[in-house]
């Protein structure tokens, strides 16, 4: 028995290597083209490849500008362009009602060229979508309950029907026969229907049981929000860095639910939907969303005036802002510690493996349970970054492992991972 | 092992059956069931049980199958750029109470404030803190605060207040205008006074401090010509001489002398030296517990002691008692021999008292060595003259108008009854009082200033040293900084804001330098200035002064007035529930004050052994008659006290407008005893009364006294002490006694060697194998070889990090700072006087005291303090028995204790054999999930409070009832540091995780860190520096604490606890 289930842990650990090969594989082969993540990371947020944002639309750039050299200087720090009387960066930034573009001074040459590369070979996604698309998203399996249960009614009535025949022939060939039928009991002194009764009755407190403990998860819950914000359409179809708005998720316990300044950075350029036909948004009720609406929600919150294009100001000059109360959809009970950064930064988990496909939701649900056991087995089965995070060279023993070839990877509940007071405390 | 005589109280040494009961219980009381035998015995049939079964099992279904309740995620509408929830903010300031001032730092979560620590980078106190520095975030959020400026009682506009008061000014004339506060430093706010005056001619500022220092600044005007305290310098002292001064508590800065104190007491065996503390008292102080030589006298003596040690330096013999001059005698010996390296203090506010004090330091040398004058301590400042001619000029008719700044004569002051009896018929009577105390309640106007934690400014708590003070918080009420609304009424209309920082731009020149300032928190000279300064004190009037003063007669008692750690002079602690609860270092008594007597002195008034005994909560109440005032006071015995000394603690006794805590209603804290202070022939204050009368009520009064609670049984080795002469002689004695007594341990139980029985075979194991490697291997691993083979459980084995904590027994002073820290950021619950009579209370830190001697001999009484924690045992006896795993051990050698999955059986807390585990019998933070299940007694009940519940730390849980807790070694920050450390990609560095008390404590007492690094501090002292004086509590029963301390070394001849005399006594009692 012992040997079976060695075995058996063994193909498991095979085929988690070979998903873990191909997840990785089918990684390798997406992120060739460098500068589609240095885009999505620090230019997505105001700039599309063909659309006009908060800053113009990115391709054939280059043939646009005087210079390559132009172009590095503009992007490393266009502000001191602009002070120096450079015509061109004075006309970009006229054009651009003036809003100054972030300096980047760290980003290398090679870097720049890769984005221009990205950006130039650049498709309109919604063209391309249908085909993409249906990879992810689960096909919906036919629901079979109904035939299954009509075949079993129809089964226990044959059944029945049987009994009752075989215990009416066995009677008339007793009668026939002369011997005594055994004496008729009344189906509540019937011991195999009472071993019945009470098989169902433990099966169903079983049931019971475990239902109740499924009490206080919310997974798949999707509750209507103040604004109808599309994920879909900033992560996915914009392609927006995640960190960009939840700039908590790297520093903090908190992912952070952006404040309505963070949003402004883009909306003050970008007043009105224009994907409603490549992808128009429709709520869970099947009604039409208009998305220009939604936006102008934001702009009561955020206290922008989009006729003056100007924020509402009070007499002492602060922005009348206020926040939409958001509905919390991950909710963790209050002696939970759960820490993004650590997960994020640390741990090099992706958003998804948490949150599920996000960029594919225009309205978020809750994907995982979010139980103890869920936490708890991923802890089991996930590496930390033992051989880059020089956190983990106090770990001797397991370096030493390692080295002998004893041990191949360190999990998360190697070096206490699912000791009570990771989380609770 | 060697045992020693230590008692935790009277009760230990003369052992009731209600004590021994309570002590062999870990819960003192039957479970909360009023019917609980009703219960037991009911008639309840077979039908009723399966009835209420099915109801309750439906009940339960309805109820968990609501729908789960909407929450909603609100961010910032704007965010401010330096803020990340979830990440905390530190903030340079500075602590002001008073003349106190303390550089801090404020730990600060979504923009409040829920944490004090102090500013390591000051010289001064290096990061010490006290208790009330600790609890004074609690204060910012006290209920009882104004929450806006009143006029006539009555809600007023700031510009209803402006326009009245500056009317009130003008209509006043020529008649002076009098500002009361107590000492500020501040100097920014001195200007805004100064230009105030300006505008105001008439105006007069007139400071005074509660607890008065009056005489000793005016003796040290008479000496010095300068009427200002000096800066001491204990860390240069070898002899420390204290007359009835308790620097380590209250005496000024103590959080300052506390740091330089424990400078001079850290030994080891390399460097076996300390300093010599001697101590002469009337009652039981602090410091007087962590004295090597200890006398007690009444107070009326201390100037004669003073004359007698001065005397004595010059070889006159003295005229004291046998016991008292045997005393002066070697205190003379020991300061002759350390000239220059010595000091004495008194806490007299006698000014011929401190003029001879004055004198035998000039003898001895102390000025520019322990005594600085470069540097002046401006803690206080006050002058009862002055006060005393306000009050005078009240009486006569003469004041205009008064302002009331940060102080409540009407309370606390000598004057008070005048001042009260004649405010309301002032043209103009203005309170800058946070809250409506007795004072504040008879002006006109309450105009309330700014937490300290709300405010800009700075404090120079000693000259040359400023500590700037940045807000933390916008202010939560309608408040106004005190010196903006002085500026206003001058006609200058500048936020407080801008005048500081104008102020520091025109002293510092740039705006950098005034942030850097701000961020830093302290403007400091690299080295402290020393200058000793010329005595010209007049010894002769001074001797003839003192020898006018009146003791009283043979057996009868004197009064002494004192100060206590957590509720100094009152103010706004009295409102402090974390400081109310706080057991008194001393006597562990929480909630209320009382009069502390002397075993023999409480016998001859006739309280039988009940009053003795700290398990009985009855207290005779006495009713004492001095300075022509009859308060009842309950009795407390305390060994150690002068048999013809009583002592009374201030703070207490407040009005309603204090706060709930101090008074709810017609239940009121503690008596007030201020009304026995009285002036003396210069005027000043005097805290003590030799004419005192006392007489039993006959009434009872239970007091909250946590001393019995939370007892394990005494007769194993708890604290090891040895005197230095012994120390010095022979290091290695606790090393060798552990050792000898675990060394058998190197064989394992397979080799059948540890058991006396089979001593034989192992030893002949020993010889067959190559038994030499192993001795010498044993030498250094019997420790080990303990903790693998004293047991047939499994060795834990800690693979990366594992925590450890030294607490050094010789420079811990029993201050308390540790538990207030404690408390604030573990969310610990307060529970209120009735549930600490049930032994309820849930400090995580204990601070156990401990006496040595003969109680009916006060000079004998050595103390000792043991601050008791969770030792997280790595083979713990909770985690054993628990039947669901909710307390189980980390890899990291933490005993972990999962709140969610305790079901409360509290069979830990039975098995623990240090006694640190605390049950939440009540939901005392509206925890539960059960609406208006919370714990409330009137008093405690502002815990709860919108407002106060934002000083809870949001990394701890707050526990609900039912469950388990104790101390976590502070989890969450150390998983805070190795967060930190991980996502950097690399090591945790040493000192980078400190525990909340370690921070605290203000004599470093608490080393903390990682055992496995073989560089940090905590390794290093255990097993190389400090390795001769360390011990486990307990360690013989193979619980494996993760805690250790270092033995007390006392600088003394005679150790009490070594007195063969008691084990008779012991005996005797049991007898009888």
């Amino acid at each position: 028995m012992l040997s079976y289930l060695k075995s058996m842990a063994k193909e498991i650990k095979v085929y988690i290597l070979f998903i873990a090969f191909l997840v990785l594989h089918s990684f390798a082969s997406k992120a060739a083209p460098d500068g589609k993540a240095l885009f999505q990371a620090n230019c997505a947020s105001c700039h599309n490849p063909i659309k006009k944002a908060t800053g113009p639309a990115l391709q054939g750039v280059e043939a646009r500008v005087p210079s390559k050299e132009w172009l590095y200087n503009w992007i490393r720090n266009s502000a001191s362009l602009i002070a120096s009387g450079d015509a061109y960066a004075n006309k970009i930034y006229a054009e651009n009602a003036k809003t100054a573009m972030t300096a980047f001074p760290n980003l290398k040459n090679e870097e720049i060229d890769a984005i221009i590369v990205y950006v130039n070979e650049y498709k309109d996604p919604n063209a391309s979508k249908a085909k993409e698309s249906g990879a992810t998203s689960e096909e919906p399996s036919s629901d079979n309950t109904l035939l299954y249960a009509i075949l079993s009614i129809v089964m226990l009535m044959v059944i029945f029907i049987l009994t009752q025949a075989n215990k009416v022939l066995s009677r008339s060939a007793n009668a026939k026969m002369g011997l005594p039928s055994p004496k008729d009991v009344p189906y509540y002194r019937n011991k195999a229907v009472i071993a019945l009764f009470v098989a169902l009755l433990v099966i169903g407190f079983g049931i019971w049981l475990t239902n109740g403990s499924e009490l206080g998860r919310q997974k798949n819950y999707m509750p209507k929000q103040p604004i109808f914000y599309s994920h879909k359409v900033h992560a996915g179809i914009n392609q927006i860095n995640c960190l960009y708005c939840h700039a908590g998720a790297e520093k903090s316990r908190h992912a952070m639910i952006p404040s309505t300044n963070v949003c402004m950075n883009c909306h003050k350029q970008i007043n009105e939907y224009t994907g409603a036909e490549t992808h128009p948004l429709v709520d869970l009720e099947g009604n039409k969303i208009d998305g220009t609406k939604e936006i102008a929600k934001l702009y009561e919150y955020a206290g922008w005036d989009p006729v003056k294009k100007d924020y509402n100001r009070d007499a002492q000059g602060n922005i009348k802002a206020t926040s939409p109360e958001w509905v919390k959809i991950h909710n963790l009970p209050d002696h939970v510690y759960f820490n993004h950064s650590l997960h994020v930064v640390s741990g090099k988990i992706d958003c998804q493996r948490c949150h599920g496909n996000i960029e594919q939701m225009d309205e978020v649900f809750q994907f995982a349970d979010l139980s103890m056991g869920w936490c708890i087995n991923c802890h089991r089965n996930t590496n930390v970054q033992f051989a880059d995070n020089n956190y983990y060279s106090i770990f001797k023993k397991y370096h030493d492992e390692i080295k002998a070839g004893t041990r191949t990877d360190v999990k998360v509940s190697d070096i206490g991972g699912l000791e009570c007071q990771k989380c609770h405390y | 092992m060697s045992k020693k005589q230590y008692w935790k109280g009277l009760e230990e040494i003369n052992p009731s059956s209600q004590y021994k009961e309570a002590v062999s219980n870990e819960f003192q009381e039957d479970l909360p069931f009023a019917d609980v035998e009703n219960i037991a015995f009911a008639t309840t049939t077979r039908r009723d049980f399966l009835k209420y079964l099915g109801f309750s099992t439906v009940a339960a279904t309805i109820v968990a199958s609501c729908e789960m309740p909407v929450r909603n995620a609100i961010p910032y509408a704007i965010k401010p750029e330096n803020v990340t929830p979830g990440v905390p903010l530190m903030y340079a300031s500075t602590y002001v109470d008073g003349g106190e001032a303390v550089p801090v730092l404020v730990r600060t979560r979504e923009g409040r404030p829920i944490k004090i620590e102090g500013n390591f980078d000051s010289t001064l106190t290096a990061g010490a803190t006290t208790a009330r520095v600790q609890g004074s975030v609690l204060g910012l959020y006290d209920a009882a605060r104004l929450k806006h400026p009143t006029l006539d009682k009555q809600e007023a506009s700031w510009e209803v207040i402006d326009k009245t008061v500056m009317d009130a000014m003008t209509a006043m004339g020529s008649a002076p205008l009098y500002i009361v506060s107590t000492t500020l430093n501040s100097a920014s706010t001195d200007q805004a006074i100064a230009q105030f005056i300006q505008k105001y001619p008439n105006a007069k500022h007139v400071m005074y401090d509660a607890m008065s220092y009056s005489g000793m600044l005016d003796a040290n005007l008479n000496s010095f010509g300068k009427r200002a305290i000096p800066a001491y310098r204990f860390d240069n002292a070898k002899v420390i001489v204290s007359i009835g001064a308790d620097f380590l508590g209250t005496w000024i800065s103590p959080e300052i002398f506390a740091k330089q104190y424990s400078k001079t007491r850290k030994i080891s065996a390399k460097n076996p030296m300390m300093s010599q503390h001697f101590q002469m008292e009337g009652m039981m102080s602090l410091t007087g517990s962590s004295a090597d030589e200890r006398a007690t006298c009444k107070p009326s003596q201390y100037g004669a002691i003073a004359l007698s040690i001065l005397n004595a330096l010059n070889g006159t013999a003295s005229t004291l008692a046998p016991t008292l001059a045997a005393m002066v005698a070697k205190i003379a010996t020991s300061l002759n021999a350390s000239k220059g390296s010595a000091l004495v203090v008194c806490g007299s506010n006698d000014v011929h008292v401190q003029t001879i004090i004055n004198a035998i330091n000039n003898a001895i040398g102390a000025y520019g060595t322990t005594i600085n004058f470069a540097t002046t301590n401006n803690t206080k400042k006050g002058s009862d003259a002055d006060m005393n001619a306000f009050a005078d000029a009240l009486k006569a008719g003469q004041v205009g108008g008064v302002m009331f700044m940060d102080c409540n004569p009407v309370y606390d002051n000598v004057n008070g009854k005048i001042i009260a009896d004649k405010i309301s018929g002032l043209k103009l009577s203005v309170s800058f009082n946070d809250r409506n105390d007795e004072t504040t309640a008879m002006c006109k106007i309450a105009a309330p200033t700014n937490h300290w934690l709300e405010s800009w400014g700075d404090a120079e708590p000693h000259t040359g040293y400023t500590s700037f003070m940045q807000p933390t918080i916008a202010p939560l009420f309608k408040t106004r900084p005190f010196a903006e609304s002085l500026l206003k009424w001058s006609g200058q209309n500048i936020a407080h804001v801008d005048y500081v920082k104008n102020f520091w731009l025109a002293k510092l020149g740039t705006q950098e330098a005034y942030d850097n300032a701000l961020q830093k928190g302290i403007i400091e000279p690299e080295t402290m200035p020393m200058a000793g300064a010329s005595f010209v004190g007049n010894i002769a009037d001074a001797t003839a002064k003192i020898a006018t003063t009146k003791s009283s007669a043979a057996g009868e008692p004197e009064l002494i007035i004192y100060e206590k750690i957590g509720i100094g002079r009152g103010a706004s602690w009295s409102n402090n529930p974390w400081l109310l609860e706080m057991p008194d270092p001393i006597s562990k008594c929480t909630w209320d004050n009382y009069v502390l007597m002397s075993p023999n002195r409480s016998k001859a008034m006739g309280a039988e052994l009940t009053d003795l005994n700290e398990v009985q909560r009855d207290k005779k109440v006495f009713s004492i008659k001095a300075n022509g005032q009859d308060l009842k006071l309950p009795v407390l015995v305390l060994p150690g006290m002068h048999d013809d000394v009583i002592a009374v603690a201030v703070g207490y006794g407040r009005s309603e407008g204090v706060g709930k805590a101090a008074a709810n209603g017609t239940d009121v804290t503690g008596v007030n005893v201020y009304p026995f202070v009285a002036k003396d022939e210069t005027g000043n204050a005097s805290f003590y009364a030799s004419k005192v009368e006392l007489a039993n009520t006959g009434n009872t009064y239970q007091l909250a006294i946590t001393q019995t609670h939370h007892s394990y049984q005494n007769d194993r080795p708890i604290i090891h002490e040895f005197t230095l002469a012994a120390f010095q002689k022979n290091p290695n004695e606790l090393y060798n006694e552990r050792k000898e007594e675990f060394e058998h341990y190197t064989h394992s139980f397979e080799d059948g060697g540890h058991s006396s029985e089979h001593g034989e075979v192992a030893a002949k194991a020993d010889a067959e194998t190559d038994a030499k490697v192993e001795m010498t291997k044993a030498d250094e691993d019997w420790q080990e070889a303990y903790r693998k083979n004293g047991t047939l459980y499994p060795n834990h084995e800690n693979l990366g990090l594992k925590w450890g904590m030294s607490i050094d027994l010789n420079t811990c002073v029993g201050c308390g700072s540790c538990t207030i820290a404690c408390q604030a950021e573990n969310n610990v619950s307060v529970v209120g006087k009735e549930q600490v009579l049930l032994a309820h209370e849930m400090h995580w830190i204990r601070i156990d005291r401990y006496f040595a001697g003969d109680p009916s001999k006060p000079d004998s009484i050595q103390t000792l303090f043991q601050p008791m924690i969770c030792q997280h045992c790595d083979n713990a006896p909770c985690e054993n028995v628990c039947p669901v795993n909710a307390t189980n051990h980390s890899s990291e050698g933490i005993n972990q204790m999962a709140y969610n999955r305790c079901i409360g059986t509290r069979y830990c807390a039975n098995n623990c054999p240090y006694k640190v585990r605390r049950f939440n019998w009540r939901d005392w933070n509206e925890a539960d999930c059960f609406e208006d299940n919370a714990y409330t007694d009137g008093k405690r009940d502002d815990m709860n409070n919108d407002i106060t519940r934002m000083v809870l730390n949001p990394d701890v849980t707050v526990r609900s009832r039912g469950v388990m807790e104790k101390c976590s070694f502070c989890v969450q920050r150390l998983q805070g540091a190795k967060a930190t450390a991980k996502k950097q990609g690399r090591t945790l560095k040493d000192g980078e995780a400190r525990t909340a008390c370690q921070q605290a404590c203000p004599t470093d007492a608490i080393v903390f860190g990682n055992v496995n690094d073989k560089e940090s501090a905590i390794y290093k002292l255990r097993y190389e520096e400090q390795k001769e004086r360390v011990f486990h509590v307990l360690e013989d029963i193979h619980t494996l604490p993760n805690v250790n301390y270092l033995s007390k070394i006392r600088n003394a001849n005679v150790l009490q606890s070594a007195d063969p005399e008691k084990e008779e006594h012991t005996a005797k009692a049991e007898h009888a």
